[in-house]
């Protein structure tokens, strides 16, 4: 295994303690609630679009560490972003967490995300980071369905 | 004081030989599953090896053997929970299973719109879901005795919630969320006097404690045999004899129909009549070798050392500051729960398997609890006989290492 410290970084602890964007939006164009039935971590995610552009997003809920940290460094990435930008995102994102361990990491365009590739080694843990993510992409395809993770 | 060997304990399981991410393997999630010891293990393995044949079937030797060693097994199963009649104990895959042919072979065909069926607050979720999808079958109604801040069901409003509407009331032993050991036979004795049936979900009380369907006063009482060192996808229903000859089958198949085979001159209607198919039989011989093995130890001396475990863990961690201990129960077994500051239990979990420690993290299957003392998931250690005062000061060391990371 590799060293937790890789898990848990200070980036990843410095969004679960003081998590950016926390809180419901108002003026929320589209939103979305995930749920991971394993941990029973419950998130909600709020985006407010303005034609093609994310202008705003916001998570609330609680969770892990991973998932906590996830959704808010994904409310960071994606605010000013357009939507084809968030889902190209994602697919990088989703890629690098779920990629089998004995490939180099392909971080790639993932920024700040970059922290969370480490859980690829973690895979229990794999849905805690990719929770945040299926619910953005619930919340902006607007199905009704909780997200879940099982 | 223990009266068990641990070390010589440790070497019969050959899982402990494990080391975990370099470290040597501290499990502590035995309410989830215990290990198993070898000689469990091997009589698998002998069963195989030697005499596997259907059982119940052929007149040849081999099945003569398997099915003379199924029977055994459930006669250990009697004598192991003091049940009158080996026809009072139905092999089942498990407590879900034994919980599930409870509510739909008995409780299915007699609730009426208006009955009620009454659980506790810190019931496991498989002695809470059969039940709701009775109610909703039948029109009958799921009452919840409330249980306080320490995690114990309350005396007066478990009694005010039973009535002559009472038909079936169902509750687990000991939580296995919290550790919390339930009154049985005194709320069995309630129980009854309003003619209710009484349901046990004994999977965290048979690993323990000895256990006695008479003493407790109860209907019906289910268990698992993965919890108390015998393999997975085997358990045990003791069910009071004339209520099983009075339910309807709940599986139709081979083995329940009586003109089909050889022994059952031995056995009338029950327990074949709900055990369609061909068994679990390696996993009844397992059971059965485990309860033998338990008995030696001792069940009374096992319930001492973990006490004595139970009380060393419960005030190493509530030691720690900022460790919250979920729950105080008056009288506690097996397990204790907990959660460390603000770190989510799964992020404890990660990290004490980094240091070769095995917990569970997350809700146990018993979600209202974790509602009632608002968390989302806790830490848990369970413990088993091969667990020593050692283990737990490794987890003591490891909670300190979660905190460090989290500082």
């Amino acid at each position: 295994m590799s060293d937790l410290r890789e898990l848990y970084q200070e980036v990843i602890l410095d969004h679960t303690k003081r998590p950016r964007n926390f809180g419901t939006l108002e003026h929320a164009t589209h939103r979305a609630q995930g749920h991971n039935p394993l941990c029973g971590d419950q998130l909600a995610l709020f985006v407010e679009v303005e034609g093609d552009r994310l202008r705003d997003v916001s998570f609330a809920g609680r969770g892990c560490a991973i998932s906590t940290a996830s959704a808010s460094l994904l409310t960071e990435a994606l605010k000013g972003k357009t939507t084809a930008e968030a889902h190209a995102l994602f697919e990088r994102f989703h890629a690098a967490v779920t990629s089998s361990s004995d490939q180099p990491i392909d971080v790639a365009g993932l920024g700040k995300l970059a922290v969370l590739a480490g859980v690829r080694e973690f895979p229990m843990r794999v849905k805690c980071a990719s929770l945040a993510w299926h619910t953005l992409e619930a919340a902006l395809a607007r199905r009704a369905e909780p997200v879940s993770t099982e | 004081m223990s009266a068990l060997d641990v070390e010589a304990l440790r070497k019969q399981f050959p899982i402990l030989a494990r080391r975990i991410h370099g470290k040597p393997l501290v499990y502590l999630d035995s309410a989830a599953s215990s290990q198993k010891p070898a000689c469990v293990i091997e009589a698998i393995a002998d069963y195989y090896g030697r005499y596997h044949s259907n059982v119940h079937r052929g007149v040849h030797t081999l099945s003569e053997e398997a099915t003379a060693a199924y029977e055994h097994a459930r006669a250990k199963v009697r004598d192991f929970v003091r049940a009158q009649s080996s026809r009072e104990i139905v092999f089942v895959r498990g407590t879900t299973e034994a919980i599930n042919l409870v509510s739909q072979a008995w409780a299915r065909p007699r609730l009426r719109p208006g009955d009620e069926v009454l659980v506790t607050e810190l019931e496991h979720h498989s002695n809470i879901v059969p039940w709701q999808i009775v109610c909703e079958q039948t029109g009958a109604k799921l009452v919840v005795a409330p249980i306080d801040e320490r995690g114990d069901v309350i005396p007066q409003e478990y009694a005010r919630r039973l009535g002559e509407r009472t038909r079936v009331v169902a509750l687990a032993h000991v939580s296995n969320a919290l550790g919390s050991v339930l009154p049985v036979a005194e709320f069995a004795r309630q129980a009854k006097s309003v003619g209710a049936l009484v349901v046990v979900d004994g999977a965290q009380g048979v690993p323990h404690m000895p256990v006695d369907v008479g003493a407790l006063g109860c209907d019906f009482y289910a268990f698992s045999g993965h919890k108390m060192y015998a393999p997975t996808g085997i358990g045990a229903l003791f069910g009071r004899l004339e209520l099983l000859d009075a339910m309807e089958p709940w599986q139709g198949g081979g083995s329940m129909i009586r003109s089909v085979s050889f022994a059952k001159t031995t056995f009338a209607s029950s327990p074949e009549r709900f055990e369609a198919g061909t068994p679990n039989i390696e996993g009844a011989i397992g059971l059965g070798v485990a309860i033998e093995w338990l008995e030696r130890l001792d069940l009374s001396a096992v319930h001492a050392h973990e006490a004595d475990l139970i009380a060393y863990a419960t005030a190493s961690l509530s030691a720690i500051p900022g460790v919250r201990l979920i729950g105080d129960p008056r009288e506690r077994a097996g397990a204790v729960s907990f959660v460390v500051g603000d770190v989510h239990a799964h992020d404890v979990g990660t990290i004490l398997d980094g240091e070769g420690i095995a917990i569970r993290a997350g809700h146990h299957c018993a979600q209202p609890v974790m509602d009632h003392f608002d968390v989302p998931a806790t830490a848990r250690a369970s413990f088993a006989v091969h667990n020593g005062r050692d283990d737990v000061d490794l987890l003591v060391a490891g909670v300190r290492r979660v905190q460090e990371i989290f500082a």
